[in-house]
């Protein structure tokens, strides 16, 4: 086949694509918009396969045979609630395959460079287009590549890091080495010096130091950033997965990989900065780890707590008419969705008012606590946003929190010296009564103090999650 | 000491100004209790229950004055009870302090400490002993009662097999605690209510109580009762007139008219004339509980009922609380035991008259031979809401001058950005050579489309978009499917490698957002 249908081929797979992102757009559309991601990817491939300069189709069909049995059994097996390790792994994945592809791209180059004019007629595909390349285009490729394995490697370690931590097989607290972001900034000063080099012809030896440095750089960057700000991570990295595409995308002179890069990086950026938005904190703050320093003491918190048996949650529970769950990562480490789901089905069927309000950043990952939901099949039409409910506290008989904490702290209103003072927060205080379902006393991931749990009409509701709402099933009639 | 509490004297009153339960609880600060043999009778309280409850009875009103250092009781006292005052003792009572300078000369002179229970001032500590607010709502409930008493039909309106009965239609006049609680009453037996008041803030008030409030189709700034401690004042003329009219157009549609329209210190004004009486059915019932000031309605004839020639009855009556005296005696009571609680800090019987004390300086109209009437303004601030912070009401010319300025505004930003871009764009194509360009515009528009597209996905498809946009960002398998055709053993491992874990991606990335969205259902 000729390159014109490849490039044919390449337009209909990236107007799939924008037309399977935009789908997201409604829980209806994105069912279909999902068939489209998938039919664009399948041609984009076959058409590579068929294309100029692929060879060795068979290894590669085996390949990606053997790759697919191995992700379909991963995304079968995967609970919900492990959604967001599954994706940080999966971005590692796609930052080494940046790595690997720039590296080959840096052999190819030199391999071509040191060839004859003769041989150079005889190329084709991406070599030929390669040998055909200017003194100036040469030198453009080289930044392409740097860049594509740099942004490659960073996703690779960060999302390493980013899945132990999620999946707690590292700690979650924000841990620095001595000499904090200096180290880091050091690092990427080195792999400019680098990139210099590599540029006046030092050879390969720079792209890997560069590569090993920006492995660091992804490890230390992502160690340094507490548990509580994961949802940024994730999103971070997703959209850093798409720019190294992109960049290789330039390198090998792909426009189907520019466009894809460039979408799943605009779409990760924007998650980004939707996260940080709904944690009033800049983006800057949020990667340089850690909850920003506080500027005074902490409001003194008065009160005690007042714990609640079983009894009188289901007491309460059966007389409200309106009810208002907020769940948070605690549900998800207690696998209650579906106890709290059957809770649901219970008390609206005694007519009842049920609904969820979500913050955007319950939960380790954009959106997580919507899918543990979908999960339980709760309605999604009674799952609601922070801005769409929040008006509606003061109305509300019942609010039971799940496992959530610093998305209902009336700190960040209240107290100007709080670590997360201006944060908009669900402010369930506002409601008659409040019920924590919580494992024990003691702060959320952030480590703040909670002045929720000492308010006159808040009772804590001790236990696992799983374990405490399932005792109240029985208790609704 | 001694606190002692005499029979009410003024002609008709039932209530008592101790009850055995607040006897008790006197007791535990640390006084001795006395009652004048009879005093509760009326209130359904015999002299054998406070016997029982420790209550000394005292027989003659005069013995008991005498005894005690503390006497409370309910009415103003007259000009004897006034006799029997003497020095340092403290009567707790209703004073009418406003109209009753005689009665405080004589006190100051005597030098008796009198805290009229009108005076405690508004502010949530001192609702506890705030008598006027626990008397009003006795006389809206019997305003209701009574209304119901003189009124031939159904409240609530029932289908039954011998016909249908309309609900009975009842508005009231002025939302005060009285107007509240008449409200309340009536909306529990199933009349359809109005309410109205010029305090525009109590209407949230009035719907949380069932009833529906009666707007105004007028336009001056209504006054803000929160300024005037959470009482009506006068209003404008316009005001009034646009209050009539309204009024006059409801008249025909009720069955029942509470009025409870009182401004404090003012005559009663008229709220309910004459032609909306002559308008209404007959059969009709007006209950008018500003009748002691007045009447909120000129046809009204204080303490007495009278049917109008177009048959409607007005009621006048100006004992409601005394009518139901039992209860009205305990409430009244138990607002004169916490009293004595704030005047007995120490718990130890012994009265300490604080006049530091915003509570008690306030409702002390005589004290150590001076007049102490009216009080300072309280150091709290009324209970009264907050004043709203308005939100003004913007013209269309207004409105219109900020949209085209928001407009103005998104434009100058858009052009700045574009220019910016632009010029950043001209930057790079004046040193890159065109086939970099070419690929460099595509970025671009990709970019741009990406974050269109992005910024409409739901919030809650963020999961499965992450999923999706890792699948896609998979993509990278081109590359490597470009270079494992190439020579070298080297550049083949590692573009295999690539397109296993690529793989693994495409599949395992799709798959799971399908899994995801399968699990969204609507109910």
């Amino acid at each position: 086949m000729d390159y014109g249908f490849t490039t044919a081929a390449y337009v209909v797979a990236a107007v799939l694509f924008i037309l399977a992102l935009g789908g997201l757009s409604g829980q209806e559309s994105a069912k279909r918009a999902v068939w489209y991601g998938i039919v664009g990817m399948a041609l984009a491939v076959f058409a590579t396969l068929i294309g100029p300069g692929a060879g060795l189709w068979v290894l590669s069909a085996i390949l990606i045979a053997a790759g697919g049995v191995i992700g379909w059994y991963v995304a079968k097996k995967v609970e919900m609630t492990e959604m967001p390790q599954l994706v940080a792994a999966m971005h590692s994945l796609v930052g080494l395959a940046a790595v690997f592809v720039g590296f080959n791209t840096h052999i190819e180059a030199a391999r071509i460079a040191a060839m004859t004019a003769d041989q150079k007629h005889l190329l084709e595909g991406f070599a030929a287009v390669v040998a055909h390349k200017t003194p100036v285009e040469l030198n453009i490729l080289k930044v392409e590549l740097f860049l594509g394995v740099f942004i490659g490697a960073v996703t690779f370690t960060g999302s390493v890091v980013a899945f132990g931590k999620l999946a707690g097989k590292l700690t979650s607290k924000a841990t620095k080495l001595p000499g904090g972001h200096a180290l880091n900034a050091g690092a990427a000063i080195l792999s400019v010096i680098l990139l210099l080099l590599y540029m006046n012809g030092a050879g390969g030896w720079t792209l890997v130091l560069m590569t090993l440095l920006a492995f660091f750089i992804g490890y230390h960057l992502i160690m340094g950033i507490g548990g509580a700000d994961m949802p940024v991570v994730v999103s971070m990295l997703n959209s850093y997965s798409g720019w190294a595409a992109a960049a290789i995308g330039f390198s090998l002179g792909n426009d189907l990989l520019i466009v894809v890069g460039a979408l799943v990086g605009s779409s990760g950026a924007i998650l980004s900065y939707i996260m940080c938005k709904a944690m009033n904190r800049s983006f800057i703050s949020v990667i340089l780890g850690g909850f920003g320093g506080t500027t005074g003491p902490a409001m003194e918190v008065e009160g005690e707590q007042v714990a609640i048996d079983v009894d009188g949650v289901a007491a309460a529970l059966n007389e409200a008419d309106s009810i208002i769950i907020v769940p948070g990562y605690g549900m998800a480490v207690a696998q209650a969705q579906q106890n709290v789901a059957e809770l649901t089905r219970k008390l609206r069927a005694q007519g009842k008012n049920v609904r969820f309000a979500i913050h955007p950043v319950a939960g380790r990952l954009p959106g997580h606590m919507n899918v543990l939901l979908a999960e339980a099949k709760v309605p999604y039409d009674i799952v609601l946003e922070m801005d769409e409910i929040n008006e509606d506290f003061p109305d509300t008989d019942v609010v039971i929190v799940i496992g959530s904490n610093d998305i209902v702290n009336p700190a960040a209103q209240e107290d100007p010296n709080s670590p997360i003072a201006g944060m908009p927060v669900l402010e369930v205080w506002k409601a008659k009564q409040v019920f924590v379902s919580k494992r024990g006393q003691g702060t959320g991931y952030s480590g703040i103090e909670n002045p929720l749990f000492y308010k006159d009409n808040t009772r804590m509701y001790y236990g696992d999650a799983k374990h405490s709402i399932g005792e109240l099933l029985p208790k609704i009639d | 000491m001694k606190f002692g509490v005499p029979k009410e004297v003024f002609e008709g009153e039932a209530r008592v100004a101790l009850t055995p339960e607040s006897a008790k609880q006197l007791q535990k600060l640390g006084y001795d209790c006395a009652i004048e043999a009879g005093a509760g009778a009326a209130a359904g309280f015999s002299d054998k229950v406070y016997a029982e409850a420790g209550v000394e009875v005292i027989e003659g009103a005069k013995a008991l004055w005498d005894a005690c250092d503390i006497v409370a009781k309910v009415r103003q006292p007259d000009e004897t009870e006034m006799g029997y005052l003497r020095e340092g003792q403290t009567l707790i009572s209703f004073f009418n302090p406003g109209g009753n300078a005689e009665g405080m000369e004589k006190a100051k002179e005597t030098g008796a400490n009198v805290i009229a229970m009108e005076m405690v001032p508004r502010i949530s500590r001192a609702q506890k002993m705030d008598a006027l607010s626990s008397m009003a709502n006795i006389a809206g409930y019997r305003a209701v009662i009574e209304a119901g008493n003189n009124f031939g039909r159904f409240f609530t309106g029932q289908v039954t097999a011998a016909g249908k009965v309309p609900p009975a239609k009842v508005l009231i006049v002025g939302a005060g605690v009285a107007g509240l609680a008449a409200i309340g009453t009536s909306t529990s037996l199933g009349a359809i209510t109005y309410a109205f008041d010029v305090r525009p803030e109590v209407a949230e008030q009035v719907e949380s109580m069932g009833a529906e409030f009666v707007y105004l189709d007028f336009k001056e700034e209504q006054q803000d009762g929160a300024a005037t401690g959470g009482y009506a004042s006068v209003s404008s003329p316009e005001f009034r007139e646009a209050q009539l009219a309204k009024f006059r157009e409801l008249a025909p549609e009720m069955d029942i008219v509470i009025t409870t329209a009182l401004i404090p210190n003012r005559e009663a004004p008229e709220l309910w004339t004459e032609d909306m009486v002559a308008a209404m059915k007959p059969g009709s019932v007006i209950v008018d509980l500003a009748a002691e000031k007045g009447g909120n309605c000129k046809l009204t004839v204080k303490d007495e009922k009278i049917v109008t020639e177009n048959g409607v009855t007005i009621i006048g009556y100006t004992d409601f609380p005394s009518r139901m005296a039992t209860q009205a005696s305990t409430l009244y009571a138990t607002n004169i035991r916490h009293m004595m609680t704030d005047l007995t800090p120490e718990k130890d019987g012994k009265l300490v008259h604080n006049m530091e004390d915003d509570v008690i300086r306030g409702a002390t109209v005589t004290y150590d031979h001076a007049i102490t009437f009216p009080p300072p303004p309280p150091k709290v601030a009324a209970i009264a809401a907050k004043p709203k912070e308005k939100v003004k009401e913007l013209t269309p010319e207004e409105k219109r001058a900020a949209e085209v300025a928001a407009f103005k505004k998104q434009t100058r930003n858009q052009v700045t950005l574009i220019a910016v871009g632009a010029i950043l764009l001209l930057g790079v194509g004046l040193v890159a050579p065109a086939s970099f360009m070419q690929h460099f515009i595509v970025f671009v528009l990709s970019v741009f489309i990406g974050f269109q597209v992005i910024w409409n996905v739901s919030h809650s498809l963020h999961t499965p978009l992450m999923a999706v946009t890792n699948a896609i960002s998979s993509i990278i398998i081109l590359g490597a499917l470009m270079q494992i055709g190439s020579g070298s053993w080297l550049v083949i491992l590692l573009a295999a490698l690539s397109v296993f874990m690529a793989g693994i991606n495409i599949f395992g990335g799709f798959l799971v957002t399908r899994r995801m969205l399968a699990m969204f259902q609507k109910s």
